[in-house]
């Protein structure tokens, strides 16, 4: 029996696998994904995301506490950074989730960057569609410790919200670009310290200071301490309002519409990259094209189109 | 052809408190390019093994001081075997009598690290001795 079938089955070992599988690169996990694709597409998917330290980790571990009082089975995936000297990682979210480590309705995977920098895997869109094919009703992302620019994950959850906590920086930080477009959803953790108040109103003065046109999402500033539980009812009461108002308002097919052609053209462009790069490695032609780029006797424009007028053609039947 | 990442877990079972054992393995571990899950203190032996298998780990390392190690580390390789996951290898370190040592590898500990040892010696042990 294949993988996937295992998967579909319920088999949590050969899920396990396949993610491995994935997040290793082996081209032996392509057939098994073509399996599960139509299996895909069912889940709620729930971004977390903020800067390190802020307690996504604890209020992820909240949020599934809350979606198991419901009856909802829940998928995590975690990410923390991979070490760009060594490669090594701590993967250390599991930790302040250890309580539902043997609930038979949650199943966590802890992801390294592996060199992605956009808060998320490259592995992680895939693990996400094993997890919704294993029936998993919620995946929560939880992105690595991120900072003003890493906003993959806007991309790829329905719902996403932005964990700030006090002490951070001042109103004009809340005004700059990045992160804090992406939110549904604020979330200033830790709100019993000094300045949440502060937070909070930074925040809420930069989503009225937006030029929201009539029919968007006005997303909220929910005050929580993740590790009391305190706020965790109404930050749950506020996902479900975002949810519904996906639905509705028919940007739940438009984001799934984009979502699907995100997906397709980054793995053309990987494949397409893949095939006419192993291609000039292999034959020797890119180490020509570095080689009189340091002389200053080719151009990288002239080489790229070259290279691209002679591969090109037959570039896609070529498996990568 | 794309390459395994090696993938360990390393957690502390039962009930004492000092992990700056388990954190000083787990460091070395990375910096040695591996993939170090941790799951901290005060693991039960169901929450480790169920930890291991969603995250597909090649082997577990496990720290105990508390000297209970005779009645929890065999409870994680029965565990595995209940769940035959027990092509996952499992090692620990600690404070463990001599004695206990060939007891332990009958219930199916791989190895037995006890004070003093380097970690050099551990990171390389689990190079030569885990595959994936």
């Amino acid at each position: 029996m294949s993988l996937a079938e295992k998967i579909l089955q319920g088999d949590i070992r050969a899920a396990a696998r396949l993610m491995r599988d994935v997040d290793d690169g082996f081209s032996s996990a392509l057939p098994e994904l073509k399996t599960l694709y139509p299996h895909t597409g069912n889940a709620y998917i729930l971004g977390i995301t903020g800067p390190p330290g802020a307690g996504k980790s604890t209020l992820t571990d909240q949020i599934t506490a809350s979606f198991r009082q419901s009856g909802r089975r829940v998928g995590i995936v975690a990410v923390d950074p991979t070490s760009p000297f060594t490669g090594g990682a701590i993967l250390g979210d599991r930790i302040r989730m250890n309580r539902h480590a043997d609930d038979e309705g949650v199943f966590i995977r802890s992801l390294a960057t592996r060199g992605a920098l956009g808060g998320i895997s490259r592995s992680t869109g895939e693990v996400v569609n094993i997890m919704d094919a294993m029936g998993m009703d919620v995946v929560i992302i939880e992105t690595v410790g991120v900072g003003q620019d890493e906003i993959d994950i806007v991309r790829m959850a329905h719902t996403t919200a932005v964990v700030m906590v006090p002490g951070l920086g001042d109103d004009i930080q809340a005004i700059k670009a990045g992160i804090l477009e992406i939110a549904d959803v604020f979330v200033v953790n830790k709100a019993d310290r000094d300045g949440a108040d502060r937070t909070a109103r930074d925040l809420s003065m930069m989503i009225e200071m937006g030029n929201r046109k009539e029919g968007e999402w006005l997303p909220k500033v929910m005050k929580t301490e993740a590790c009391r539980g305190t706020g965790i009812e109404e930050l749950m009461a506020e996902f479900e309002a975002h949810r519904g108002f996906l639905s509705a308002s028919g940007i739940m097919q438009r984001f799934t519409e984009e979502k699907n052609r995100a997906v397709f053209s980054e793995m053309l462009k990987e494949r397409l990259f893949n095939s006419v790069n192993g291609r000039i490695l292999e034959n020797g032609e890119l180490k020509r094209i570095v080689a009189g780029m340091g002389t200053r006797s080719v151009d990288p424009y002239s080489a790229v189109e070259e290279v691209l007028d002679r591969y090109l053609l037959d570039a896609g039947s070529e498996s990568a | 052809m794309a390459e395994r990442k090696l993938r360990i877990l390393v957690g502390k079972p039962g009930l004492d408190g000092h992990d700056r054992g388990a954190k000083v393995v787990a460091r070395a571990f990375r910096d040695a390019g591996l993939e170090v899950i941790y799951t901290g203190l005060h693991q039960t032996p169901e929450q480790i093994v169920s930890a291991a298998i969603q995250e597909d780990v090649d082997c577990i390392g496990l720290s105990i001081l508390s000297g209970a190690h005779n009645t929890l580390l065999p409870r994680v390789c029965d565990l595995l075997k209940e769940k035959k996951a027990d092509d996952i290898a499992v090692f620990c370190g600690g404070v463990i009598p001599e004695d206990d040592i060939p007891g332990l590898k009958k219930a199916g500990l791989k190895e037995v690290f006890t004070p003093g040892t380097s970690t050099e010696d551990i990171v390389a042990w689990v190079k030569t001795n885990i595959g994936c």
